[in-house]
């Protein structure tokens, strides 16, 4: 039932080698008319300091629930504390019938800098949300108030979480409007939203989300609404800041051209688990999963002169009733007998932290990256 | 700003003249003859003649509704009832008080209940607290307001007199005679009718509070305060009732325009003398002017409650800007 991890190096690890972020097997199932959603079924990953780590992943594969799991920020959430023994999914599903309070529950682990947050008391998160984990979302234009001015917006976040009057928080607010690249930051931090467009909007989320220095950023994909020129400008002021501060940020996106751009590491999710996890570099060069294989075929690629883009055949399953076994086996052009039953773990090969969940062998697993890549090689040579 | 006023102000213009065209046209379909009624039973044919000569009403329709407008703009002046002679002026100046403190002490007094109920319920949905509402909310809808007021006169007023059944008392300056007045016995005589008045009205907002406010619960900007890490009741204060209740105030501007009308049950069964009883009488004796002189006075207070709305509404939400 569950995935497997790395051995914890959390424990008795310099501080160093210690990630900042440490998730470990949470799921997050969500209670609806139609029955219990597992948007997180399983997931494992951590997010060293002043890292950057893209989580991939097509729509509803639960990349933002997870994120927004570790913050406790989905609605009504509650938070389970589970045995190591038990039954992790059929516990969930119990409990989250019962709750008249909840429809939302997680459970696992989220070890930041050593502190559990999926146990840490509500007053401990609010201290965390926003101080030290911040986090910007996809749409900047639904994501500030529009009813108070953006200073005001600001000068909450930074009275939240810092003992300062209202007059130094202003002049912090007016700082980071203008380090996030607002002309006239001074005139214009008492504008509404509606008056700044939505590259500005997205400026003003990140102003927001860093004005307590937190050591952590998750951009829950921050471009996605915005056009391409706004995109890229959005993407270099995150890694400015990060370069700068040297704040860690999970990038959660279903577009690799900006893993590409930003991530150290990368998470691919598909259907609420991880299937591969690895360097930037593994996942565009040496690709294991066939999920992966997928997505980097449907890339376009510029300098490619290919008629069609590879797609992946069909639809992911749905979280109500997710197929048993591997979750992509019913779209995978490489699935055999084991795929429909077992499910894979998530598992490396060997030394290396490249993991991920599919039951081919090493050699075909890398006979086929090979292919893929060279056939993306000969692309550009062409 | 200037050009929406002037805007604003010659749609009312506008509407004064349509509303009051159509009350004329109205009355003058229906088949009676307000001098017959005016002139008494044993009147002669030349008697009711002579009336109606006097009160203008041997003249074209369109002639005596040009006079009424004539009369209204020069003199400021609504005529004079056809049944008693007193001038319309001063019958609506002296009925106004007692139905705007019937709406505005109502309105007072459903928002008072309809918020609390409203948010509470939005909260907890699905609760103890919600489930209950909801159940006012249905009763209070669906109960007719004169069964609401009757009971309420014979349980409260009659059977436990706690309160005094109908009547009305000034609030200043009683008339000499009368039995009560001064702001307590006013505020006594209010409280049944307010209560009438108010629980259709609470239900109703109670219903639109509690939807707004789940709507607006689910909002990315309530998110976004939420993971500024700020605590519960100052996301529901600051970034949700604020958002949650703009709606609120639209619709509260267009209702007491509707609860005006609405009045005229409420009055009826505890015999205020305000607008809707005035309306009421005068239609029974066919008192055009009189008619018409709370008709030209209903659609000012609508034109000016509505405008009064707009203003406030563009100062609370800034995405709106009057032009």
């Amino acid at each position: 039932m569950s995935t497997t991890v790395e051995p914890s190096t959390s424990t008795g690890s310099s501080t160093e080698d210690a990630p900042l972020l440490d998730v470990r097997d949470l799921r997050t199932y969500f209670k609806t008319e139609d029955g219990i959603v597992r948007a997180v079924d399983g997931v494992s990953f951590s997010v060293k300091a002043g890292q950057t780590l893209g989580v991939v992943g097509e729509s509803g594969c639960g990349k933002s629930v997870t994120m927004l799991s570790v913050l406790s920020l989905n609605t009504k959430a509650g938070r389970l504390a589970l045995g190591p023994e038990a039954n992790a999914g059929a516990e969930m599903e119990h409990y989250l019938l019962a709750s008249k309070k909840h429809t939302s529950l997680s459970t696992g682990s989220a070890h930041f800098r050593g502190e559990d947050l999926l146990t840490a008391s509500s007053d401990r998160l609010r201290a965390i949300r926003g101080g030290e984990i911040a986090m910007i979302f996809q749409d900047p234009m639904t994501s500030l108030n529009p009813v108070h001015t953006i200073g005001a917006q600001l000068i909450e976040a930074a009275m939240l979480h810092q003992d300062i009057t209202k007059g130094a928080a202003r002049q912090i607010a007016i700082e980071s409007l203008d380090d996030v690249g607002i002309p006239r930051a001074k005139q214009r931090i008492d504008d509404f939203p509606h008056q700044f467009s939505g590259g500005m909007r997205q400026r003003v989320m990140i102003a927001m989300a860093l004005i307590n220095e937190p050591e952590l950023l998750i951009a829950d994909e921050p471009t996605t609404a915005l056009d391409v020129t706004t995109q890229s400008q959005i993407l270099g002021l995150i890694r400015r800041l990060q370069e700068e501060r040297g704040t860690a940020v999970v990038m959660i996106t279903h577009d690799l051209g900006v893993v590409a751009e930003v991530a150290d590491e990368v998470v691919v999710m598909y259907a609420a688990r991880v299937v591969e996890r690895a360097s930037v570099f593994e996942v565009f060069e040496q690709p294991r999963h066939p999920y992966t294989w997928g997505l980097l075929g449907s890339l376009p690629r510029p300098d490619a002169v290919a008629d069609r883009l590879t797609q992946i055949q069909g639809q992911p399953p749905s979280l109500l009733n997710p197929p048993p076994g591997c979750r992509f086996a019913p779209r995978c052009t490489f699935s055999f007998g084991r795929c429909l039953e077992d499910v894979p773990e998530l598992e490396g090969s060997g030394a290396g932290s490249h993991l991920d969940a599919c039951f081919l062998t090493d050699a075909q697993k890398v006979e086929e990256a090979q292919r893929f890549v060279t056939a993306a090689a000969t692309d550009e040579s062409a | 700003m200037s050009t929406y006023i002037i805007k604003r102000f010659l749609w009312a213009i506008f509407l004064i003249v349509c509303v009051t065209m159509i009350t004329y046209v109205l009355f003058f379909l229906v088949p009676a003859d307000p001098a017959r009624l005016a002139a008494g039973k044993s009147a002669t044919p030349a008697d009711v003649a002579r009336v109606s000569k006097q009160l203008g009403l041997d003249k074209p329709v369109y002639v005596q509704y040009g006079l009424f407008l004539k009369r209204l703009i020069l003199e400021q002046s609504l005529g004079r009832s056809y049944v008693n002679r007193r001038t319309v002026n001063q019958m609506v100046f002296e009925a106004a008080p007692v139905t705007a403190g019937l709406v505005i002490g109502g309105a007072i007094l459903w928002m008072l209940i309809a918020l609390p109920v409203g948010i509470l319920s939005a909260l907890r949905p699905r609760s103890l607290v919600d489930r209950s509402a909801m159940i006012f909310v249905l009763v209070g809808i669906s109960a007719p307001v004169i069964w609401v007021g009757l009971l309420l006169q014979y349980f409260v007023g009659f059977r436990l007199g706690w309160l005094p059944n109908s009547g009305y008392c000034n609030v200043f300056n009683p008339p000499v005679g009368s039995s009560c007045g001064g702001p307590w016995d006013w505020f006594t005589h209010m409280i049944l009718p307010w209560t009438t008045f108010a629980i259709l009205f609470a239900a109703a907002y109670a219903r639109m509070v509690r939807a707004n406010v789940m709507d607006t619960l689910g909002e990315d900007y309530v998110r976004t305060a939420r993971a500024k890490g700020a605590p519960e009741h100052s996301v529901v204060r600051h970034h949700v009732l604020r958002n949650a209740l703009l709606p609120v105030v639209t619709m509260l501007g267009l209702d007491i325009g509707v609860a005006l009308g609405g009045a005229i049950f409420t009055e009826a069964i505890f015999n205020l003398p305000g607008l809707g009883r005035l309306t009421v009488t005068s239609v029974e004796s066919l008192d055009l002017p009189t008619v018409q002189g709370v008709v030209v006075f209903a659609t000012f207070a609508i034109i000016i409650i509505s405008f009064t709305v707009d203003i406030l509404y563009a100062y609370i939400d800034p995405r709106i800007r009057l032009a």
